[in-house]
């Protein structure tokens, strides 16, 4: 675990820059795969920063919301940095929505769009892991085997390594496309349901899921429903009569 | 796909927490959010002793700091603002100063400039930082009524309102 650098009176996150270098390697993916699949890299590339952007803003005034009247009150804090002041869920649902409609208003199609971002996702994946490794955080259940780790007073499951593990296999597999037709959204949704049954399988391992009725972990219920939809796209968008350009987004 | 969608089924149903692990009894103590606080008793600047778990009922901000630190200092009238606007509803402060790398004369003279109510604790050994995984001043811990940190704020100065939205739920818990 090394959650901070300290450069001199700088305090740099370390998880932070995980993110970044993969947000960094995964945009440069994207648009490698954006010139392959003959799309507009520059619509890309703003797609990926302005999503981003917007979504941080999103996460941290839907944080705002919930306590507006300290916000009110005080709302220079709205630019403070601490990460501890952010919706990530509610972030991220903003940042896609807006990725989208970004997409539709600049013409790019929706299938190769998708499949340009694909290998950019696997990347960002091993960033995600790296990043909770360094923060301890998405931590083990309690474990006592040969390759435990000790983190928060315990020995765990190192979860964090797995899941480094399982996005790089994913990322190679991301990489080397097998599923052919290029720009016709599969190797997208294999992405998708590929990281989905990752997450219902390594959860189990985890020991700070969110649990609910019957013991069920949410996660991997939800895993369950993006693994059935990843499935049943990737049905549909096989067929041949779908055709590789697919609409616009 | 019915028979992944099967396997992640089963595997998901097998791996389902059983209720015992839930019922019993508070988290562990650790650093984190989630588990329990970790337990100490400390000196205070001017005299007494402080024992978090003595605080078990309250809302308690344990704010590491030291007088040398620019965001320790930065943050500290919004930590008093804060304790004053709230004591009332259940609030209390546990200011611990890491004496192990300051001094006590500077932390009461830094308390005494800025006029700091709440109590400030003397961690002359650096066991309390070290229990609390210190790695960066100033770090706050957010710990709710029953003794769990519910947040954890790495760095600073923490704005008034970052303060106020980490304990407005936790003071309208039920006691």
């Amino acid at each position: 675990m090394l959650p901070f650098i300290r450069l001199g009176p700088f305090l740099l996150q370390a998880p932070g820059l995980a993110l970044l270098a993969g947000l960094w390697l995964g945009s440069s993916l994207a648009e490698k795969e954006a010139q392959r699949l003959e799309l507009d890299t520059a619509a890309v590339n703003n797609l990926i920063f302005l999503g981003l952007v917007v979504g941080i803003a999103g996460a941290r005034l839907a944080y705002a919301a919930r306590y507006l009247n300290a916000y009110l009150a005080n709302p220079l804090s709205l630019l403070a940095l601490t990460p501890a002041t952010l919706s990530p869920d509610i972030g991220l649902a903003i940042g896609v929505a807006f990725a989208a409609w970004f997409g539709h208003r600049h013409g790019l199609r929706l299938r190769p769009a998708l499949d340009a971002l694909a290998p950019g996702l696997a990347v960002f994946g091993v960033s995600f892991g790296v990043a909770h490794f360094l923060n301890g955080d998405a931590f083990g259940a309690p474990a006592r085997l040969p390759w435990s780790i000790y983190l928060w007073d315990d020995y765990r499951h190192p979860s964090q390594v797995y899941e480094i593990v399982a996005a790089l296999l994913i990322f190679v597999v991301a990489w080397k496309r097998p599923l052919g037709q290029p720009g016709a959204g599969l190797n997208f949704l294999l992405v998708v349901g590929l990281s989905a049954a990752a997450r219902v399988f390594l959860e189990a391992f985890r020991g700070d899921s969110i649990i609910w009725a019957g013991g069920l972990r949410a996660a991997q219920v939800v895993g369950l429903l993006v693994l059935a939809g990843a499935l049943w796209g990737l049905k549909t968008w096989a067929l041949p009569a779908a055709g590789p350009q697919g609409g616009e987004t | 796909m019915a028979f992944l969608l099967g396997v992640g089924g089963l595997w998901t149903f097998l791996s389902r927490v059983p209720p015992a692990s839930g019922a019993g009894g508070a988290p562990p103590a650790s650093a984190r959010e989630g588990f329990s606080a970790p337990d100490f008793t400390l000196d205070l600047l001017g005299g007494g002793q402080t024992t978090l778990s003595k605080l078990r009922g309250r809302v308690v901000i344990v704010n590491l700091w030291t007088s040398w630190c620019p965001p320790c200092r930065a943050e500290m009238p919004a930590i008093q603002a804060a304790y004053v606007a709230n004591k009332s509803r259940g609030l209390e402060v546990v200011a611990v100063n890491s004496t192990v790398q300051d001094s006590e004369a500077d932390a009461a003279a830094f308390a005494h400039e800025l006029g700091l109510t709440f109590p400030i604790a003397l961690d002359r050994t650096g066991a309390v930082s070290a229990r609390y995984l210190l790695r960066a001043l100033p770090s706050s811990f957010f710990i709710d009524r029953r003794g769990l940190i519910r947040s954890v704020v790495i760095g600073g100065p923490m704005s008034p309102a970052v303060i106020q939205s980490k304990i407005t739920d936790l003071l309208d818990e039920a006691p």
